[in-house]
């Protein structure tokens, strides 16, 4: 049998294992970056065209904060499958979004659609 | 009391339906006096309606697929035989709206309800024989994916007799499915029909994911699997990716429907094209989930039939892999002429031609299979050569329309019919029938009598050819789809050809229930005793057929590809195990059957707008669901005396016919011949 | 000889089943992973109803747009309580595999408070939108705004539901295999949730007020 192979893991429990610690740091950190987004568009400080950026990235960072500490994701053996399901799943969802977005923007440029400011005819 | 519902919604007028309702109720009455008689309802509730056995439940998808099948086919000679006829002055026999709910039902049946399940029920009954798994990992979630798919059939049929269905088109596009242009209750039938069996088809494709990568016998790596599993596997990827789509479609289109919101709409800001844009994000991804399972199909069959192992495995699951992914990238082509410009247009050509290569590659691996093979001329095979025929056509026809300034004028034309008609019959139908004919023996333990076989065979594919090959000849004059009635008289000698057609077709089909008659009746004649009817090459036909329930008695070890062929070429294939095991098997539950029970009356009263029922559906299912939830008892243990009894026999009858210890079947030579 | 207690893996290397109770059927990583699953399709819901308010954004049709109806301290109450409560389900969770029951039981009640608090925070200010003449029948870019926020509610509440089944088992049968197992589940649906709501709160409300 080949079952020897291999060195026993963690299996039994695939959802892992975080610490009191590591859900503190989490919480933490999720409550920083949401105090973050808000105040780059709430405060008045950053200026208008970094608004957007500025939360896209904190959004980001707290989706993989969140993903980490508390979904408790990596790249250990038992997490791998987990991982790149979750990777395919986000390269759908691009795909499902920004073609969407494409596809309907050049149609609502080239088809004139009434959601977008008319081109004056005159 | 109940919403629009009154007794007007059932169409007393029309002769048409209340013919074809007094013949459904006399069907159905003489099939429940027939059970009732037999005293068989103890029987089917217990083995068969509450199973969570993998191949029962295949089976059962298989004959709703072959219903729905006679269903859907009646749409279709009832549109040509419409079309022959009203051409000019003549009005045909079908009313407008009328023929409009025909082509919209004869879609959606034949995707959602025949080959959906055709091909839901095949890997049903053989994946996890082939990765050698006693069942698949959430036997109840099968057993609830079953009943939910039921419900979306029994709604479906209710839509014909009671109220009417949509007359839309089979993807149902706004605005013409909104309420202002389709106040009636048909888009209403079709959201919810296809969203149950939606339901059912999502978590079924989780199962199928999870049992693939979690439950293969002890050494099958992923390299080392059947083809067929590999196609069901990315095909079950490809449903868990691109249903969800399906149903935020269906559900934005419902929220303008009843909610009074406005995506679709042509006012307050809507925009159809969205609609269309998510339907066929879904949509091109659903061709590949019905055709890559078939693919599996024909290169079990061909290799197996040709006595060789299949041409590039590995170039063969690559291909498959990269379709998977491909068939993402691909949507816009359906509608090119949305006019999203120049760009956006040569982008989703170029990905359609590329998507074709990957088939291309398929293609040659099953003719290279065949190449220097001992072909055996089964019918199997001649499904699986007729599809590599007249599929390269359709492929071929839909490389040609992946250029859009072709596809400007081909658009929405009968060429287009006839090449989705040709990818779907040459690929779907046949490699459907094809894996009935090869994987019958096992779910019942008797093959399908040849002669009717290849009867039905013949008929389908020139009956194909007849119907459809017109089809590109009036495309290119200009007959657009979905015609109740043209001026021109030069189209009708093309389309009394088609229905020509569409009747050979009839005969296939009739060859195809006849084959099944004959076969039952003659089963003494026609039994497995091997398990092994063809000299097959992978785990399903290990074991015995029908397969017990608990699949394998022993678990397979798997070392290579073809463990099975190799085992008997070593002589250990039939190999008696020094003492056998208790196993562990799920019992049987009516929750699946109740939760699709009301799943059809929360989507009957979402139809019609009984609230209140409405509300008894879905706390219905909730509470079915609930009542599961808190059952301990769900599993039990086959006792090994009981799994050594079971075997014994089977190596009885399998002694008798001289078979252990043979390397190969003793049968294999007679067949060759 | 025999191979009862083997189990496969994904990349094809097997590991002997600890436990006495497997015989195959490791429910337990198998639950897990179907879950696992399931909650990417559920995520793909949600992308397509991010696609389609993305798409409508602008459509607002004359109607009041992001800038004039959302209120972004209400929305960051909101965020908080959500957050609060994916914390105390961390903490329930610890507790779980600790085999501290009532603990978990206190857990997962105050995260049932908290995401009924979010709720009903969500319901008032629907109420008021509404109530306002900016309903979901208003303009595309309120029909989506209500749809995929309206969504990512009718799943937390879903999520309450099953937080009273989980308390009302975890209460009858203690924290047996069963229960754990769908605890766990029950988890990556919470947290999955709360990831949700970081796109909800960006990319609708903030995005919106821009």
């Amino acid at each position: 049998m080949a079952a020897s192979s291999h060195v026993s893991h963690d299996h039994g429990h695939d959802e892992g294992h975080g610490s009191l610690k590591s859900y503190i740091v989490g919480f933490g950190l999720s409550v920083l970056l949401t105090l973050a987004s808000f105040g780059t568009v709430m405060s008045g400080v950053v200026p208008h065209h970094l608004m957007l950026p500025g939360i896209v990235v904190f959004a980001v960072a707290q989706l993989l904060v969140q993903l980490v500490f508390f979904l408790h994701m990596g790249t250990s053996p038992g997490k791998q499958g987990n991982l790149a399901i979750m990777l395919f799943t986000l390269l759908i969802l691009a795909i499902v979004v920004v073609g969407s977005l494409w596809v309907l923007h050049n149609m609502n440029v080239n088809m004139m659609h009434p959601a977008l400011p008319q081109v004056p005819t005159e | 009391m109940f919403g629009k519902l009154t007794l007007s919604a059932i169409p007393f007028d029309q002769p048409i339906i209340m013919g074809t309702l007094l013949v459904v109720m006399l069907g159905g009455a003489s099939v429940f006096g027939y059970v009732t008689w037999q005293r068989k309802w103890a029987y089917l509730w217990s083995e068969w309606f509450t199973t969570v056995d993998h191949k029962k439940i295949g089976v059962m998808y298989i004959i709703m697929a072959l219903v729905m099948l006679l269903r859907g086919f009646a749409d279709a000679i009832m549109m040509r035989t419409q079309q022959a006829m009203a051409s000019a002055d003549a009005a045909g026999y079908l009313p407008p709206h009328h023929y409009d709910q025909i082509f919209t039902a004869h879609g959606d049946i034949m995707i959602f309800f025949m080959a959906m399940p055709f091909i839901t029920g095949l890997m049903n009954l053989v994946v996890p024989l082939q990765i050698g798994a006693r069942d698949v990992a959430y036997p109840f979630l099968n057993s609830l994916s079953f009943w939910l798919t039921a419900g979306g059939v029994v709604l479906i049929m209710a839509s014909l007799f009671i109220g009417d269905f949509a007359a839309t088109g089979w993807l149902a596009y706004p605005p013409l499915s909104e309420l202002k242009f389709s106040p009636g209750v048909g888009v209403d039938y079709y959201i919810w029909s296809l969203q149950l069996s939606g339901l059912g088809t999502t978590l079924s494709g989780i199962n199928f994911i999870v049992t693939i990568l979690k439950m293969r016998a002890p050494g099958m790596t992923l390299m080392k699997m059947p083809v067929f599993t590999w196609t069901a596997l990315v095909t079950n990827i490809l449903i868990v990716a691109a249903f969800p789509v399906l149903t935020v479609a269906l559900a934005l289109l419902g929220a303008d429907r009843y909610l009074g919101m406005h995506f679709f709409t042509n006012d307050a800001g809507g925009n159809a094209m969205m609609y269309v844009n998510l339907i066929w994000i879904w949509g091109h991804p659903e061709v590949y989930i019905l055709i890559l399972p078939c693919f599996g199909a024909y290169s079990e069959i061909i290799a197996t039939f040709s006595g060789k192992p299949l041409f590039g495995y590995k170039s063969m699951v690559y291909a498959t892999a990269a379709i998977g992914v491909l068939s993402f990238l691909v949507w816009l082509h359906h509608f090119f002429t949305m006019g999203s410009g120049a760009s956006v247009n040569a982008f989703f050509g170029i990905m359609t031609m590329i998507i074709s290569v990957p088939t291309g590659v398929k293609l040659f691996n099953w003719l290279f299979t065949m190449f220097r093979g001992r072909v055996r001329f089964t019918v199997p095979v001649l499904w699986t050569i007729g599809f590599m025929v007249t599929f390269v056509i359709g492929g071929v026809t839909g490389v040609l329309m992946a250029v859009p300034g072709a596809d400007f004028v081909l658009h929405n034309s009968l060429f287009l019919i006839a090449h989705f008609h040709n990818t779907i019959i040459g690929g779907v139908v046949f490699g459907c029938l094809a894996a009935m004919n090869y994987w019958f023996p096992k779910a019942f333990g008797f093959k399908l009598a040849e002669r009717w076989g290849k009867a039905s065979f013949w008929c389908w594919l020139v009956g194909f050819y007849v119907a459809f090959m017109p089809l590109y000849i009036l495309g290119l004059k200009g007959m657009t789809r979905r015609m109740n009635h043209y001026a021109n008289p030069d189209w009708q000698p093309y389309l009394i050809v088609a229905l020509i057609g569409a009747v050979i077709i009839l005969f296939g089909i009739f060859f195809t229930v006849l084959q099944l008659y004959v076969s039952v009746r003659d089963r003494v004649t026609l039994r497995d005793p091997s398990g092994d009817p063809w000299g097959g090459r992978t785990l399903e036909w290990s074991t015995s057929s029908p397969a017990p329930f608990y699949n394998f008695a022993v678990l397979p070890q798997v070392r290579e590809l073809d463990q099975f062929w190799t085992d008997k070429q070593d002589g250990v294939a039939y190999m008696r195990p020094n003492r056998y095991e208790d196993i562990h098997m799920p019992r049987n539950t009516g929750v699946g059957v109740f939760m699709g029970l009301f799943g059809v009356v929360l989507g009957f009263a979402l139809v019609w707008h009984i609230w209140w029922m409405a509300a008894l559906g879905l706390a219905g299912m909730v509470g079915s669901f609930l009542v599961r939830v808190y059952d301990r008892d769900t599993d039990y243990w086959v006792p090994a005396a009981e799994v050594e009894r079971i075997e014994r026999a089977r190596l009885m009858r399998m002694q008798k016919v001289g078979m252990v210890g043979v390397a190969t079947p003793a049968n294999d030579e007679q067949q060759a011949a | 000889m025999s191979h009862a207690a083997i189990s496969a893996t994904a990349d094809g290397i097997h590991v002997p089943v600890a436990h006495g109770h497997g015989h195959g059927h490791d429910d337990g990583s198998r639950t897990l992973l179907g879950f696992w699953i399931y909650l990417m399709s559920d995520c793909l819901i949600f992308s397509g109803l991010f696609a389609t308010f993305a798409v409508l954004a602008n459509a607002t049709a004359g109607g009041p747009g992001g800038k004039e109806l959302f209120e972004l301290p209400y929305v960051l109450g909101e965020t908080m309580l959500l957050l609060v409560s994916s914390f105390t389900f961390g903490l329930a969770m610890l507790d779980m595999r600790a085999g501290h029951r009532q603990r978990v039981l206190v857990w997962l009640f105050a995260t049932f408070l908290l995401g009924a608090g979010f709720i009903g925070m969500e319901v008032h200010e629907f109420a008021h939108l509404i109530h306002e003449g900016a309903g979901p029948d208003r303009s595309a870019f309120l029909s989506a705004y209500f749809t995929l926020v309206g969504t990512h509610g009718l799943h937390v509440t879903a999520g309450l539901l099953w937080l009273v089944v989980m308390m009302d088992q975890i209460r009858r049968r203690g924290l047996n295999a069963d229960t754990r197992r769908r605890l766990s589940c029950l988890s990556l649906f919470w947290h999955f949730l709360d990831i949700v709501w970081i796109c909800v709160f960006t990319f609708v409300y903030l995005r919106g007020v821009i």
